[in-house]
């Protein structure tokens, strides 16, 4: 039987991890696809391929789609997520230089941290993110803005960049995903302080995309890649799998880092700075467990209101999230579903069991770091 | 015709970044810079204030480029744009669709001055719409205005609403100025008032 062949973009990061192990363990393979993986230069060079249909799905940072489907950035096009490739993932750090005037700070205490920057900051923080659209940007607001009296500037800088900004002075600071805050310790450059994970327990950070058109023309290739990025991601949170994810990561030609710097995200130990001992961050990059792969259309409401959309706007961004497709394509090989498609973000302090489409199924902690909820309406089942 | 435009091109490589400007002082734009590094493009898009920026595709700095320009107001500049070597009709649907970057294998020169007319049309367009969007909410806000002036003259001296239009009419024939004006005043010293 031929493949059918699909164009997949992505970025050389950690995360990218579904893709690369769907079609290298075969799991693209067994839906009868080949998943022709397509290296991207930057986030906006990824957006604008799979916009003009160069791509047919990507890995996106998941505010992607909502920004470009309201329109917010410099191309609108709807684009939508198909599905969660990964939550979590990404940590924070200041220079050595800030981490000296900051003084002793527990890592992963984000309000005790955000203490320290408000008496010891003299000037606004300049603070490297990877993309104006990313879960780390609207991380990093939605933290700072609980302390007005901190001026913050955020600043682009790709993430392979980010150690040499901290090493010119360009930035203070950087919240960035694996490896790239690991590569700044290791320089011996800067001090991570916390991790993503510490402001919001369960942030959706890569999704699945492809245009609306082509989810709507295309159903059969939909269903395909999204079962066997399905597969690749349980695969990969598996414990035992992982020295076996770590050997088919340094190997790949589509990933070109050492073993090294692959090893903190995957397990989850990482280490804060040059000589210190690794701390082990739960839940530090979460792949599949607790309905992660789940693209709930109250994720979408959430990072459209921290985009600053209004309620008309944040309507049609849940839609962007496609939790009816997900539905649609994922039942029937008993990947189980919880039975609503919205929740109150930030509700669950605790791993929760949630009533699913077959009994029980546990979702993680979800709440922010200052016990904020969101409720954006609407809980019926689909 | 649009040579007036001010061009910044972003290029690491201090020789490529020659031939560029070279090709496009050549072909008569005037206003070109040149910036090499991503920690001062900052600073280079707010000194020269360029209308087009020219950036490679490949380039992972796009989106340090993308980030500036949608704080600092790039509904009205065409940001940069598109060219590839091998697909003019993705060039093209990139261009119409909004794309504002470009993909140059070594930035080939004779591929920059097509692309770059096409580019520099689309921001003509843009920056039409931008007008007109602009005269628009003017009129809109203009039209309030009136109203508003109109509304207290009705109440403080009992006239009509046609009426109240036509001193106010008079009062700007009188002194030179324009209606809009005069309603404004009148607007202003009415909140003033008690």
């Amino acid at each position: 039987m031929t493949r059918t062949i699909l164009n997949c973009g992505y970025l050389p990061l950690v995360d990218c991890a579904p893709l690369i192990i769907a079609e290298e363990l075969g799991f693209a393979a067994q839906e009868g696809l080949k998943l022709n993986l397509l290296q991207q230069p930057s986030w906006s060079a990824l957006r604008d391929m799979l916009a003009l249909g160069h791509l047919d799905a990507a890995q996106m940072l998941s505010p992607m789609p909502i920004a470009m489907s309201l329109g917010l950035g410099s191309l609108q096009a709807d684009v939508h997520a198909l599905m969660v490739m990964s939550v979590n993932g990404t940590v924070f750090g200041v220079s050595n230089q800030i981490a000296a005037t900051l003084g002793q700070t527990t890592f992963g205490d984000a309000a005790g941290i955000l203490d320290r920057i408000a008496a010891t900051a003299r000037k606004p923080l300049r603070i490297g993110i990877p993309f104006k659209f990313s879960m780390h940007h609207l991380l990093l607001s939605y933290w700072t803005s609980t302390r007005p009296d901190i001026q913050i500037e955020a600043v682009t800088v790709p993430p392979p960049r980010m150690a040499d900004a901290i090493e010119t002075g360009h930035i203070d600071a950087f919240w960035v995903g694996e490896p790239w805050g690991s590569v700044i310790v290791d320089r011996g450059l800067g001090h991570m302080v916390m991790t993503g994970r510490d402001v919001w327990n369960f942030a959706p950070e890569k999704v699945l995309a492809a245009r609306a058109e082509w989810i709507a023309n295309n159903p059969q290739q939909v269903r395909r890649l999204m079962r066997c990025i399905a597969q690749a991601t349980r695969w990969l949170d598996r414990t035992k799998n992982k020295p076996l994810a770590l050997e088919i990561l340094t190997r790949s030609e589509h990933l070109d880092l050492p073993p090294e710097l692959i090893e903190p995200a995957l397990t989850g130990y990482l280490t804060p700075s040059d000589g210190a001992s690794p701390v082990e961050v739960d839940h530090f990059l979460v792949f599949n467990r607790y309905g992660a792969n789940f693209p709930w259309r109250s994720q979408a409401a959430w990072i459209a209101a921290q985009l600053g959309a209004g309620p008309g706007a944040i309507e049609h961004a849940k839609h962007c999230f496609r939790s009816d497709v997900y539905r649609e394509t994922l039942t029937p090989i008993g990947i189980d579903l919880p039975g609503a498609s919205e929740k109150v973000e930030g509700a669950m302090q605790h791993a929760t069991a949630v009533a699913a489409q077959r009994g029980d199924m546990i979702l993680g902690q979800d709440a922010f770091f200052d016990g904020r909820t969101f409720d954006f309406g609407g809980f019926g089942a689909e | 015709m649009y040579k007036d435009l001010t061009i910044l091109v972003v290029e690491a490589d201090a020789d490529k970044a020659r031939l560029i400007i070279d090709a496009l002082i050549e072909a008569g734009w005037t206003r070109v810079y040149a910036v090499a590094q991503v920690s001062g493009l900052e600073r280079a898009i707010k000194k020269h204030e360029p209308d087009i920026v020219l950036i490679d595709m490949a380039h992972p700095d796009r989106d340090t480029l993308e980030h500036i320009s949608l704080v600092s107001d790039a509904k009205s500049r065409a940001v940069a744009m598109f060219v590839d070597q091998t697909d003019e009709d993705l060039t093209q649907a990139a261009l119409s669709a909004g794309v504002s970057a470009y993909v140059v294998d070594g930035l080939q020169m004779n591929r920059i001055k097509p692309v770059l007319e096409t580019a520099i049309a689309r921001f003509q367009i843009m920056r039409k719409m931008q007008s007109e969007l602009d005269a628009a909410k003017q009129a809109l806000a203009d039209r309030k205005t009136l109203d508003r002036a109109k509304a207290i003259l009705m109440r403080k001296r009992d006239l009509t609403e046609d009426a109240a239009y036509k001193l106010m009419r008079k009062a700007a024939m009188d002194q030179g100025r324009k209606v809009i004006d005069v309603a404004q005043a009148l607007v202003t010293a009415a909140e003033l008032l008690p």
